[in-house]
């Protein structure tokens, strides 16, 4: 025995320079383009409602890991970051701040740490905040400072509907879609971000240039994002080709509203996804479904919170029933 | 388009440090511990008593049984004692002690052994002779060579696969061992296809080898029932079933062998070991081993006796350098920590890896994030994170209902889990109960 300090575990001996905190990490980088866009378009507006949600959803992991269980604080790990961020992303600029606050409170302690904290929540943190103001404050939820105007005027009162709202609100009033289609913004403005609505879902190209980066980064894999948004364009194409005078065209439903930011951001958070490609098939299609359903037949102008979080509830009867296929499954071996 | 596996796997930093050294010829060790367990099945017999004088190459224990093989003495020398020593699976094993008389010790390395083509033995000697050698798997998994030879009369064999992957990192014991004994291998395999009447083989080569895929499509350019392969680095490519896979694309069934689509695997240094019995009838008493390591002076191939211990060779190339904080026989991904260096190198060493403290030091364990990717890496098509949860929890039924049996222990999981979970420690775990609960059963 030459040599007492050396250890012994079990193989492998050698670990690949994956870190949860570097994939945390990266989804806030890919945060970062839409942020700029909002910041560009809502001012001051927009920092102050993502950092009153960032610094409050880490103050309340905070307080409940050290007070209440007593446990270790982690809240460097970057989830609470993301988690603060996206909830800012879902809300109108020039949200009240206690709102913000109770949004918070809801995301971080009753979706994820009443679960059992980082990896046990069922649903998405962050759309369980929006869902609770949603449905405690409809009105201040759905009170969008219209764009352009608003950079000088921050916490004005001048408020528009986002283009889905506009939508349903003139199909109830039975105009038709040409008669609509003055009053919402083109096509190319909605791509860039000049349109109403939440503050992340502003600019669709610069939340697609994020989800690129984490489709690259290998964060994320393509088939949620690309999948719900198909699902979305085939649907609402069906649709639209039906009746083009009833329903708006799928170009509208994918650069309005929350998709592209719930197709790359939100539907592909790990914790409440599928964990197979195939179940991430499914789930994205039920996602997409969902979203149309809402958005065509129900109430709500937009529906993709909703259809994450419903989709949310199936994920752990996806993961039971979608397994990976077992190799040298179903073929009959002479031995056995 | 390189050929692969489709499914799973990983790309570690290869860290070959030693692909351009030659193999040297390690030292007699004065003493050596030959294990009588060094093969996967039944412990061979000890066939010799305390004092005895032993000759170089003489049966010292005998194949214990069917899945069982012979064991040579690796040196000349006196048996001094019958005793037992730890090896590398953590528990004692007998083992014979010889102390080498130094004189007679290098009558097998004196001989010249000149490439040999012709075979003069007919099948049923051939697997005899393979038999008496103490022929096993040198790939790692050391199984009886034999058993792989012996066919039943429904087995149809269309294909003879030859591993030269060598997919683990830091191992280059194939590697120099195909650069340096290319024309024998090529007669072991002709000797295996004229024992069990194969016309068609495969030579299965990563592509991080370029130098011995050029060599043997060089030697076999006449030869066209002799293919080569080259294969895209990735790991587990090594594993019999993913190579077969790769090359043949088609799918050993679980819990199946080879043998059920028509395919026997069979290691460059098994095929080498195999032509050296037939040809010159020398039995398995030494390998090529390779040890290395980030930090060791002068990393280096190797020919060793069996029974050398562990320690002379890392003396040999410099000592253990002082941050070290583990040493390990065979790869990182699948070989074993070793508690000391006094334990021996057996038939299925293929290389001894140094550790520094700072590669050796597992990181914190974190909650899973459900992330997938130990199931997007898993060669076998499981959910690691699931056998996990299941066999912490105690659940080792339904860990078997998630076919916990058919893991491979790649260790592709746990090199990849981005909260460094200890999954394929619980795995393993869970394993060794499942196994002994469907015994009880029995």
């Amino acid at each position: 025995m030459n040599t007492p300090s050396i250890i012994i575990s079990g193989s492998p001996h050698i670990h690949s320079d994956r870190t949860s905190k570097k994939i945390m990490y990266d989804v806030v980088l890919a945060l970062i383009p839409a942020f700029l866009v909002s910041l560009y378009i809502f001012g001051i507006g927009a920092l102050i409602v993502t950092s009153v949600a960032v610094f409050s959803c880490l103050l309340f992991e905070y307080l409940i890991q050290k007070y209440l269980l007593k446990t270790e604080v982690t809240i460097s790990d970057g989830s609470a970051l993301i988690t603060g961020i996206l909830l800012a992303f879902n809300l109108p600029s020039g949200f009240p701040i206690w709102m913000i606050i109770v949004g918070s409170l809801v995301a971080i302690g009753i979706a994820k740490f009443s679960f059992g904290g980082l990896g046990f929540n069922i649903f998405n943190p962050a759309l369980v905040g929006r869902v609770f103001l949603l449905i405690s404050f409809p009105v201040q939820m759905t009170t969008w400072p219209t764009s352009i105007d608003n950079q000088t005027t921050i916490f004005d009162a001048v408020t528009g509907a986002t283009p889905l709202g506009i939508i349903k609100e003139g199909l109830m009033f039975g105009e038709t879609m040409t008669e609509i289609s003055t009053k919402i913004p083109s096509t190319l403005d909605m791509l860039l971000g000049i349109t109403g609505g939440s503050l992340g879902e502003m600019s669709s190209l610069a939340l697609i240039f994020g989800g690129l980066f984490l489709i690259l980064r290998k964060v994320v894999t393509w088939h949620i994002p690309v999948v719900m948004i198909l699902t979305i364009v085939v649907i609402t194409g069906i649709f639209w080709r039906i009746d083009p005078q009833q329903y708006a065209n799928p170009l509208i439903h994918i650069l309005s509203g929350g998709a592209i930011l719930g197709a790359f951001f939100m539907a592909t958070d790990l914790v409440t996804s599928p964990m197979t490609k195939k179940g991430m098939v499914i789930f994205a299609v039920g996602i997409g479904l969902i979203t149309v359903v809402i958005r065509l037949f129900g109430a709500y102008p937009e529906g993709v919170s909703f259809a994450i979080i419903i989709m949310n509830a199936f994920v752990p009867l996806i993961n039971k029933y979608f397994k990976p296929r077992r190799f040298g499954a179903k073929i009959k071996s002479k031995i056995i | 388009m390189l050929k692969t596996f489709p499914k799973g796997g990983v790309h570690p930093h290869e860290n070959k440090l030693t692909s351009a050294k030659a193999i040297k010829k390690m030292p007699v060790p004065k003493v050596v511990y030959v294990p009588i367990s060094q093969h996967i099945g039944i412990p061979s017999i000890i066939v010799v008593e305390r004092k005895n004088k032993v000759a170089i190459g003489q049966v010292i224990a005998k194949s214990g049984g069917y899945v069982s093989s012979n064991i040579h003495s690796p040196v000349a020398g006196t048996v001094t004692k019958l005793d037992k020593i730890i090896d590398s699976s953590g528990y004692k094993k007998q083992c014979i002690v010889i102390r080498t008389d130094a004189k007679n010790s290098s009558n097998f390395d004196e001989i010249k052994f000149p490439l040999k083509e012709e075979i003069l033995l007919t099948p049923s000697e051939i697997l005899q002779q393979i038999t008496k050698c103490g022929i096993v798997g040198l790939g790692g998994a050391t199984f009886p060579s034999h058993v792989k030879l012996i066919l039943k009369e429904d087995n149809k064999i269309d294909f003879l696969i030859i591993n030269g992957v060598e997919c683990e990192p830091y191992l280059t014991a194939d590697h120099r061992l195909m650069l340096e004994k290319a024309d024998e291998i090529i007669v072991g395999i002709k000797i295996l296809m004229f024992a069990l009447h194969i016309k068609k083989v495969v030579i299965g080569i990563e592509n991080n080898k370029k130098d011995a895929i050029a060599l043997f499509k060089k030697l076999l350019k006449n030869e066209d029932r002799i293919k080569i392969a080259a294969l895209k680095v990735k790991y587990p490519q090594g594993s019999e079933k993913q190579l077969v896979k790769a090359i043949l694309k088609r799918e050993v069934p679980k819990n199946g062998l080879p043998l059920d689509v028509g395919v026997i695997v069979h290691n460059v240094g098994t095929v080498f070991a195999i032509y050296e019995a037939i040809q010159y009838n020398k039995p398995l008493i030494e390998r090529v081993v390779t040890v290395t390591g980030k930090k060791l002076k002068n990393p280096s191939n190797y020919w060793v006796k069996i029974g050398t211990p562990i320690k002379d060779l890392i003396e040999e190339v410099g000592g253990v350098p002082e941050e070290t904080r583990k040493i390990v026989n065979g790869g990182p991904m699948m070989g074993k920590a070793i508690k000391n260096t006094d334990m021996p190198v057996t038939k299925g060493t293929s290389g001894i890896l140094v550790i520094s403290k700072e590669e050796a030091s597992r990181k914190e364990v974190e909650n899973c994030i459900r992330c997938g990717e130990c199931i997007f890496v898993c060669p076998m098509g499981l959910e690691p994170f699931l056998l996990m949860n299941l066999c912490e929890r105690g659940m080792y039924k339904r860990a078997s209902i998630e076919d916990i049996m058919t893991c491979i222990e790649c260790g592709s999981c746990s090199y990849v889990c981005p909260s460094n979970r200890p999954l394929l420690d619980y795995i393993r775990f869970g394993k060794n109960i499942a196994r002994k609960l469907e015994t009880v059963k029995n």
